[in-house]
């Protein structure tokens, strides 16, 4: 069973949602539906399944309706139709008394342009999931000071959010959301207002923090190298519609549609593609051509960016090995320039 | 058939086209000043009794006391800032050194300005609460609000006299009615500006209603609130000063007497004195709120 489930989703904004709902069933375009009714769709028949222990990457440019949906799965939005099943309870069925304990234990949310609180000191900020479970403030002081080293804030407890650079709040807002332990955090544009030096740090934080926690996080973010870097998988999403979903290299590799296509049109695929999906199978490959003794031995899930300079500089063929040590496959210079340059 | 005949009517407004809406009000309030005047007494004698109270404690104070407290609430809610805090004892000491008189007629006026600011706060911040959170609510009052900003305050100092008799009360009355609506749109507006965010942050940690109200959007909407309470506090004094003209005592009666005797310079000094006042209640309640508003907005 998935750990979140969006069943059919579809969310109008307008006076009148539910009179709109047949129409955009039918198939109504977003502009059309705008033009006649005066509605706005956000979300288009969108069903997702969101496994345990993954990063799920929501990617869509402004208006695709990507922060709608993440806030349907904490429910700060309520849907016009559809379902949503989180650790397979529905949380449309949950009433508000069952929605603020969910939440609590649940879920926590990490926002754009941070969503600190400016009259709280850092810890206080780190410490306020506990404050509103009401744990003792003793015990939520103590918590709170393990994210805040966590992160690597040491110092600035006492401190108020203004006086902390952009880079430095957004890491209180991720201690913030880890301070309950949720199991599920959703992440909306949660790097998108940091500059190129630090997103790139934060993300990288993130993968790191994701190896020893192993939650469950939905990570919105309009920016594909993000997606590709953090995604196990992606769905992208275009005018409230779900296009795509699928792993990092099959997004590059099959692109659904001509939105998805200029999407993955630039981007550095030897950064994304792995040994293990460019190689030739062994039992396809003619080892009769290459040397002993420049074959080097790579793991399966390799970028394939570590590779170039090993084919290209020093003329090798590179085996490829899975996790138990056999020989998959190989990969030579002609399957680089096969994967580097295969346009769609 | 007259009117058809003879159109005269069209060019004066005829006497007959006329709604009798001052006979109605004058009834009316005849029977519900018989029948429910009793209560009125009740709420004059209570109101009385606490500015009595309140005005006795503050004239059996020795002056220099007065201003030394004055001093000490200035220097500590705008935190601790010198220049400020000299100027308003400055402020406090010239009061009485204008005319030895006015010091107590100041503390009179004071007393009746905080007791109606108090009153302010009790009905302005809970109803500004009430119309953030709910548009139905905030749809009703606006009008309200409006009609209490814009209908002359003499139309209700009248009734107020009737109903309460002359003096400190209606005075009172006529305050809150006056100076309550800043306060109820300033403290309505502050909780709608909090960040939608930063709201958003508590829901998703499972905030209640409460929680999120008093954690969160009445701290940060307290810069605004205590601007509210600032306008409210400006807004009473001149107030009291019109109230004078019910015979409220206090500051405003030295300018009425000065009018009346067209005593230019009784009325200089009477107004000077007002002036100086408003700028200690004004500092005193600016003070604290800029000390806020500058810690959620620190420099980088």
């Amino acid at each position: 069973m998935s750990k979140i489930e969006i069943k059919n989703i579809y969310k109008i904004f307008g006076p009148k949602p539910e009179q709109v709902l047949p129409m955009v069933k039918d198939g109504a375009g977003k502009e059309q539906v705008l033009e006649e009714t005066g509605h706005t769709v956000g979300l288009d028949n969108v069903s997702l399944s969101i496994e345990e222990g993954e990063i799920f990457v929501c990617m869509g440019l402004s208006g695709s309706g990507k922060s709608t949906l993440i806030r349907h799965i904490n429910r700060l939005i309520d849907p016009t139709a559809g379902q949503v099943l989180v650790n397979n309870v529905d949380v449309l069925s949950l009433n508000a008394k069952e929605i603020l304990e969910f939440r609590k234990k649940t879920m926590s949310m990490v926002f754009q342009r941070f969503g600190l609180f400016p009259h709280k000191t850092i810890i206080e900020n780190v410490a306020y999931g506990l404050e509103i479970q009401e744990v003792p403030e003793d015990k939520r002081k103590e918590v709170a000071q393990g994210q805040i080293d966590a992160v690597g804030l040491q110092g600035f407890e006492n401190q108020y959010p203004a006086q902390l650079s952009g880079g430095m709040q957004q890491r209180v807002g991720l201690a913030r959301a880890l301070a309950t332990d949720p199991q599920i955090l959703l992440m909306d544009e949660a790097f998108s207002a940091l500059d190129p030096l630090i997103r790139s740090e934060m993300q990288t934080q993130l993968v790191d923090l994701q190896s020893k926690l192993k939650k469950t996080i939905v990570f919105i973010t309009h920016d594909l190298d993000e997606s590709l870097k953090l995604g196990d998988h992606i769905g992208i999403l275009n005018g409230g519609r779900l296009v795509q979903v699928g792993r990092p290299e099959d997004i590059i590799l099959n692109p659904a549609d001509d939105y998805v296509k200029a999407f993955v049109k630039d981007v550095n695929r030897s950064k994304v593609l792995r040994a293990k999906t460019v190689m030739t199978k062994i039992n396809k490959f003619d080892t009769s051509g290459i040397n002993p003794s420049s074959t080097y031995k790579y793991d399966e899930d390799t970028f394939i960016e570590d590779l170039i300079p090993r084919v290209l500089k020093d003329r090798s063929t590179i085996e490829v090995i899975n996790k138990a040590g056999t020989t998959t496959g190989y990969i030579s210079s002609e399957e680089l320039s096969e994967a580097l340059t295969k346009t769609n | 058939m007259e009117l058809l005949t003879d159109p005269s009517w069209l060019y004066d407004w005829p006497k007959w086209l006329d709604i009798p809406l001052m006979k109605w009000v004058n009834d009316g309030f005849k029977v519900f000043n018989e029948e429910y005047g009793i209560y009125f007494e009740y709420v004059n004698n209570f109101l009385l009794g606490a500015i009595l109270s309140l005005k006795k404690f503050l004239i059996m104070l020795p002056w220099p006391l007065v201003i030394a407290l004055v001093v000490a609430i200035v220097f500590f809610s705008s935190g601790r800032k010198i220049g400020t805090t000299i100027f308003v004892g400055l402020c406090t000491f010239f009061i009485g050194f204008l005319h030895p008189r006015f010091w107590d007629k100041a503390i009179e006026t004071t007393s009746i300005m905080l007791i109606g600011i108090i009153i302010c706060v009790f009905i302005g911040i809970p109803l500004g609460i009430s119309m953030a959170r709910s548009v139905r609510v905030r749809n009703a009052t606006l009008p309200v609000l409006d009609l209490m900003q814009t209908i002359p305050s003499f139309c209700y100092l009248i009734p107020g006299i009737m109903l309460f008799g002359l003096g400190a009360v209606p005075a009172i009355i006529a305050t809150v009615i006056y100076a309550v609506p800043p306060l109820i749109r300033l403290t309505d507006l502050g909780i709608r500006l909090v960040d939608t965010e930063v709201i958003e942050a508590a829901e998703a940690f499972g905030a209640s209603d409460k929680q999120k109200l008093l954690g969160v959007q009445l701290p940060l909407a307290l810069p605004n609130i205590m601007q509210g309470i600032n306008q409210c506090t400006m807004m009473a004094l001149s107030m009291v000063v019109i109230a004078s003209m019910i015979g409220t005592r206090g500051l405003g009666d030295e300018v009425l007497l000065g009018l009346q005797q067209l005593n230019v310079g009784k009325a200089t000094e009477a107004g000077l004195a007002i002036v100086l006042l408003a700028i200690v209640l004004d500092r005193i309640t600016q003070a604290y709120g800029q000390r806020i508003q500058e810690r959620n907005t620190a420099p980088k």
